[in-house]
């Protein structure tokens, strides 16, 4: 007998059910909070707020729990969340010359004004698993040589200005404070994509995509010759300045990741030579992703600099249309939706072409 | 918007704020306008992932009141998980009423079919849309396609579908079969079968389309010419079955193919389970009624 094969309502309770079971995972085990995903898995937390483009701890960790740990499923419910929420403003651009410096390296120069800070780093751990870390030890580890302590002796330079004093570096266009900002949350997408959008994009953008991305420029497709003038990472104030007032206020502080790359550029019969610019910024410690990011934007900036494009890191629609993970999850996923209607019809037609190529074959053998 | 109390606390009705909302139905009005044209619209991430039907959604949304009547159907069945899965956002977040009759709905969401029952003057149908590009797997640029619109260029489809007739004798288009609209513009009608293109044509029901990755809004205005495109010597033909309906014996509906076991036996039913069911409770059978019946999963018990 036929049973036609349809999910109802008592399904996808069921199903969700199951996921909630898998979730909390085995009850002799203490249950995850949002404190331990918040300090332990930071990183995490990191990249979730960067694609989620929210800054909230809270939420983000929150998102990771819900989400078992799936980042992107992580990063999709912290979108989804952000779009209901109210708009109250805009804050004045970041000041990052004012940071209060974690970490801050420069592979171009030695030594420079505001000095090398290594920070935090996963850099120069030899990658052994630590199987001390299998035992939980209430005490931690034995505390740092010496404490943390965010440096901010008024302003660093970046490293970027101190190319510009000789006029080495390309000098970034005028642009007026008071033009509208692209905001691809609010308006789709359009091409040329001006820089602002371009920045945008790609800082909400898949880490793991962009860091291919900017590898193969590395590999030689849109090559440019990058250097890392300058990563820094620490807090920055966040103002915003309500008309009302007519002076801006301190709403709070983030910490971010900012990276600065310094690309080589022949000139051409109108300009110098002199290096060129590449710009990544994340929210937290997510060094690799404002690396990629600076990768990116860089080799998107061939048209500006008199570059043929020919190379997939330079394509502005290509790159563009692919950073959203929340997209390009939703769409591949989709195909576990039914598609008996679409697939009947192909079944149909290939059917009718292959008798008639059958008919066609008969015939020619007779 | 008052709220009925059984709503999701902490969202607006239908979800979306009223600004997002006005912004939509702004769009809806240009498409309306401009026949078969792509409207851009800032398109929301919603709770639901994009490519499961989040322009739709945001369509419904944007024209939904609370007295409206809500029909959701994926591959023309109303109780296909996805449908299910939309029709249960819509009851939980504007609490409107729902149905599965075609000719009770006010609004009708599709995802890849048209209903079978006509539809009428009031009605608005929403079509999920995944790429509303028509010329995309010919040109992926958007800024390309965007001039060969604006342009009128649309050779190199029909050179496509000529491509097709040399190289297999048929059109070898079965779903998304693209359209001309009101003489002017090529459109995608989303994945439906080319066996229901012929029902978008002067449709008295409003027809819209939303697709929420891309980020596109447009329309087909009631009484609007819609013409699957072809050649004098090549005219458009939709799909026919050598079956009918087991269930209901129809010969005149798009059928779903099953498979019955592993040794090649196979029925076809409506994927129309409205009209199928109608036409049963009408008290038409098909070729061997004991042999088959449907049996829903799980508890068959609809709340919405």
């Amino acid at each position: 007998m036929y049973v036609a094969v349809k999910g109802g309502e008592k399904a996808i309770e069921n199903s969700l059910d199951l996921v909630a079971e898998e979730r909390r995972g085995d009850r002799d085990v203490p249950e995850l909070t949002i404190e331990q995903i918040k300090s332990q898995m930071a990183l995490a937390v990191d990249r979730v707020m960067t694609e989620g483009s929210i800054y909230d701890r809270d939420l983000a960790a929150l998102a990771i729990k819900q989400a078992q740990g799936d980042i992107i499923e992580a990063v999709f419910l912290l979108r989804a969340y952000r779009t209901t929420l109210p708009r109250f403003g805009y804050s004045a651009p970041i000041d990052t010359a004012q940071m209060g410096i974690q970490r801050r390296i420069s592979a171009t120069y030695k030594d420079l004004p505001g000095g090398q800070i290594l920070g935090p780093t996963y850099d120069y751990t030899h990658r052994l698993l630590d199987f001390d870390l299998t035992e939980e030890n209430r005490n931690g580890p034995a505390a740092a040589r010496t404490a943390p302590e965010a440096v901010n002796d008024g302003e660093i330079p970046h490293v970027t200005d101190l190319l510009n004093h000789e006029g080495l570096i390309q000098q970034e266009p005028e642009t007026d404070e008071d033009a509208p900002i692209a905001d691809l949350t609010r308006q789709p997408l359009a091409f040329p994509a001006g820089r602002d959008l371009r920045l945008q994009n790609l800082a909400r953008g898949d880490e793991g995509f962009l860091l291919a991305l900017g590898y193969s420029t590395q590999r030689g497709y849109g090559n440019n010759h990058p250097f890392v003038g300058e990563i820094r990472m620490g807090e920055v104030s966040v103002e915003i300045e309500p008309e009302e007032l007519g002076f801006p206020i301190e709403i709070g502080e983030i910490t971010v990741t900012e990276c600065e790359l310094v690309n080589q550029f022949a000139g051409t019969a109108d300009s110098p030579p002199q290096f060129t610019r590449g710009y990544g910024l994340s929210f937290g410690k997510a060094e690799r992703k404002a690396i990629a990011m600076g990768l990116v934007d860089r080799a998107l900036r061939c048209r500006e600099l008199g570059e043929e494009p020919t190379a997939p890191a330079q394509d502005e629609e290509f790159v563009l249309y692919h950073t959203d993970n929340v997209e390009a999850s939703g769409f591949l996923q989709h195909l576990k939706l039914p598609h008996y209607v679409d697939f009947q019809s192909e079944l149909e037609l290939i059917r009718k072409l292959r008798a008639e190529y059958m008919a066609r074959r008969q015939a020619a053998a007779e | 918007m008052p709220q009925p109390s059984s709503l999701k606390a902490g969202y607006n009705f239908a979800y979306l704020d009223e600004q997002t909302k006005r912004m939509i139905r702004r769009a809806i009005l240009k498409a309306v306008a401009i026949p078969g044209y792509q409207v851009p619209f800032g398109s929301r991430e919603m709770p639901l992932p994009y490519g499961w039907g989040t322009g739709g959604i945001q369509v419904t949304a944007g024209i939904i009141g609370p007295d409206d009547t809500l029909k959701v159907i994926d591959q023309g069945a109303d109780d296909t998980t996805n449908a299910v899965s939309i029709r249960r956002f819509f009851a939980n977040t504007a609490g409107v009423a729902t149905t599965e009759q075609t000719e009770d709905a006010t609004i009708i969401q599709t995802r890849h079919r048209i209903p079978e029952t006509p539809l009428q003057a009031g009605q608005i149908l929403v079509y999920q849309v995944p790429i509303p590009e028509p010329l995309r797997w010919l040109e992926p640029r958007e800024t390309e396609t965007r001039k060969m619109h604006a342009l009128q260029e649309y050779g190199i489809m029909y050179v496509r579908l000529y491509e097709d007739i040399s190289r297999y004798g048929h059109i070898s288009t079965a779903y998304d079969y693209p359209v001309m609209v009101n003489g002017r513009y090529l459109m995608r009608p989303s994945p439906i079968p080319k066996f229901d293109n012929p029902k978008m044509d002067r449709n008295p029901a409003l027809q819209l389309f939303g697709a929420g990755r891309e980020k596109r809004i447009y329309a087909v205005p009631p009484y609007t010419s819609v013409k699957s495109l072809d050649f004098k010597d090549y005219p458009f033909q939709v799909q026919k079955w050598d079956d009918c309906c087991t269930l209901c014996g129809a010969d005149d509906s798009f059928l779903d193919e099953i498979i019955t076991d592993d040794a090649g036996g196979r029925m076809f039913v409506c994927s129309d389970s409205d009209y199928c069911a109608k036409r049963r409770d009408a008290g038409h059978s098909g070729p061997n009624p004991g042999e088959a019946a449907t049996k829903k999963i799980g508890e068959a018990g609809d709340a919405a």
